[in-house]
């Protein structure tokens, strides 16, 4: 053997120890536009940096320009896979901001909880079929497809629209529920039992599965509160914080559910939360609609909640208020107020200034998948290249939510 | 320093937010000059400090045992160009805008809201990256939006837009139609 030959490294010479790659914006295993700039040596994550912003509309901007109840398709577009629930947050602070939440009726404060738990359903059902897709799992994905499209289903029938419903108004409902609707949400979850069943028994004990997702993207539980982690992903590190239990809201606190709390912080907690969580919904949903009460379902003020149709067009004084809210905007007192609520993702908490006109001088939502994304890179350094891609799934970044 | 207090009212879950956060911090400040207003507004407690002590403030709002505010749940900023009026501290130190942060305790289950006012010429605030590490992110956000500057921030750079973009697009004298030189005019 020549000298040249014995001091020959492979490593030094092939140039192989680190190699960058750019992974997304447009990836198909990255669900939304997000950008990773990954240094890998081998297969291992040296370094992660997670790039933003590809879906950035301007949503404050937005808002700040239309009155308060334009911006509710806006909100809608945050986290499209709830929007419900962002309807129903966004509501409840401008209602808090007018002083009018108690005045809520009963059967409407009943609504939006059953809206925002179905909301809670279709967001878990498409974030873990997409998590089972992009691990392999097609088959458990189209059933988790079908489940969501039966919540979509139900969603429909209340109010016209599947995905960017745009239901909830200030101070009330754009409708009733339908009058069927008790016998179609008992037939849609008998067959989501069905599916979730299968779902369960395809992934929960496969081995695949287990090795893809058990002890990969872990965090601590210091690390995940100091990041800001709130929702499935804070309670998979056995942190019990949700807000419906916390700080309830709407029914929660006369409901009888469980929080279900993992204890490692690893991805295959998050997906055992999530499918918990499911349940819980069904759980609170049945409840909800055994006790439905009858009755309005609006403010009864023309004031806060634009007055009905057959009003406006017989009461002379409706007709005024329905011509003030047109064109002027519902009017919140001066003053500003940050409401949480528990979205399927964390906590989403808006925080709006009133200048006491028609139309909001700050509209800021907390998007919390913003604050876990950032935790990306942490969590998948040191990591394999595989293992960003389940991690990334249970983050579940939504683009709408995260750039606004 | 002076205190007003609103009706709480609003939100089901209004209460749950009150007690004694406020109290603590105006006994910990009283005749320090720090505090510059608070308020109870629909059962969100306030306290407006200088930026300047914004670093002292949260290190306590963190650590004191009666608070332990362990969360940092949200950073934004708000412009409040030619709308001073709306609070009226704002006049008097001649500020233009307002960073609000919004803390959590999840041990002690409360909230409180910090917000510190900036001139339009000295548009610095220190970090707190070195308190909650997840206000990287929430931090440059207000950068890009607003142009606040924090000091101390180990990676200030713009977020959600692009490092050619001019201006601040969230600051109220940002035309809503203005068009940027990478994008061109409308045709």
């Amino acid at each position: 053997m020549t000298d040249a030959k014995k001091d020959y490294d492979f490593h030094k010479e092939s140039h192989t120890e680190r190699m960058v790659i750019n992974m997304g914006p447009s990836h198909p295993a990255t669900h939304g536009t997000v950008r990773f700039f990954l240094k890998l040596d081998g297969e291992k994550i040296v370094h992660c940096e997670t790039e933003i912003g590809y879906l950035h509309r301007g949503f404050e901007k937005h808002c700040e320009n239309g009155s308060w109840t334009q911006a509710f398709p806006y909100t809608d577009r945050l986290n499209y896979n709830s929007a419900i629930q962002n309807n129903v947050a966004y509501a409840m602070t401008v209602e808090k901001l007018m002083g009018v939440a108690d005045k809520m009726p009963e059967r409407g404060v009943y609504i939006r909880t059953i809206m925002c738990e179905f909301a809670r359903m279709a967001d878990h059902y498409t974030n873990l079929g997409a998590a089972a897709l992009e691990l392999g799992a097609l088959t458990a994905f189209i059933y988790f497809v079908e489940a969501r499209e039966l919540v979509w289903d139900i969603i429909e029938s209340v109010c016209g629209a599947r995905l960017t419903s745009n239901y909830i108004r200030i101070g009330g409902h754009a409708s009733d529920l339908p009058e069927n609707f008790k016998a179609h949400v008992k037939k849609v979850f008998a067959t989501n039992r069905e599916l979730y069943e299968d779902f369960d028994k395809l992934l929960t004990k496969n081995r695949i599965f287990l090795d893809r997702m058990r002890d990969t993207g872990s965090i601590s539980v210091e690390e995940a509160i100091q990041y800001g982690f709130t929702g499935p992903c804070l309670r998979a590190c056995g942190v019990e914080y949700d807000v419906r239990r916390a700080q309830p809201y709407l029914l929660y606190d006369q409901l009888d559910f469980d929080v279900p709390v993992g204890s490692t912080g690893d991805n295959f907690d998050r997906y055992l939360v999530r499918m918990e969580e499911i349940r819980q919904s069904m759980r609170i949903i049945e409840q909800a609609i055994e006790t439905l009460p009858e009755g309005p379902i609006n403010i009864a003020d023309p004031a806060v909640r634009q007055p009905s149709k057959e009003g406006v067009n017989t009461v002379m004084e409706m007709m005024i208020f329905h011509f003030k809210n047109e064109i002027e905007g519902i009017q919140v007192p001066r003053g500003e107020a940050y409401f949480p609520t528990e979205g399927s993702n964390g906590e989403v908490g808006f925080y709006l200034v009133s200048d006491g006109g028609g139309k909001p001088y700050k509209c800021r939502v907390r998007p919390p998948c913003f604050a876990m994304t950032q935790a990306m890179g942490r969590m998948v350094e040191g990591a394999f290249l595989a293992d960003l891609i389940p991690t990334f799934d249970m983050i579940n970044l939504i683009g709408g939510e995260c750039d606004r | 320093m002076k205190s007003d207090s609103a009706p709480a009212g609003g939100a089901r879950s209004g209460d749950a937010t009150s007690g004694p956060p406020l109290a603590i911090v105006i006994e910990k400040y009283a005749d320090t000059g720090v505090v510059i207003h608070t308020h109870r507004l629909h059962g969100d407690e306030t306290v407006v400090v200088h930026a300047e002590d914004i670093l002292d403030v949260m290190n306590f709002l963190r650590k004191d045992d009666r608070l332990n505010f362990d969360m940092m749940m949200d950073l934004t900023a708000v412009d409040y160009l030619d709308n001073q009026n709306l609070n009226p501290y704002l006049a008097e130190m001649n500020a233009r805008f307002e960073v609000v942060y919004h803390l959590y305790s999840i041990g002690k289950n409360h909230r409180i809201r910090v917000k510190a006012p900036l001139a339009e010429d000295n548009l610095f605030i220190n970090s707190i990256t070195g308190i909650w590490g997840g206000a990287d992110w929430f931090e440059r956000e207000a950068f890009d939006m607003y142009g606040i500057v924090f000091r101390g921030h180990p990676n200030l750079k713009r977020i959600l837009l692009y490092e050619k973009f001019e201006g601040h697009p969230l600051r109220k004298d940002y035309p809503k139609t203005k068009r940027q030189p990478l994008i061109g005019p409308r045709n």
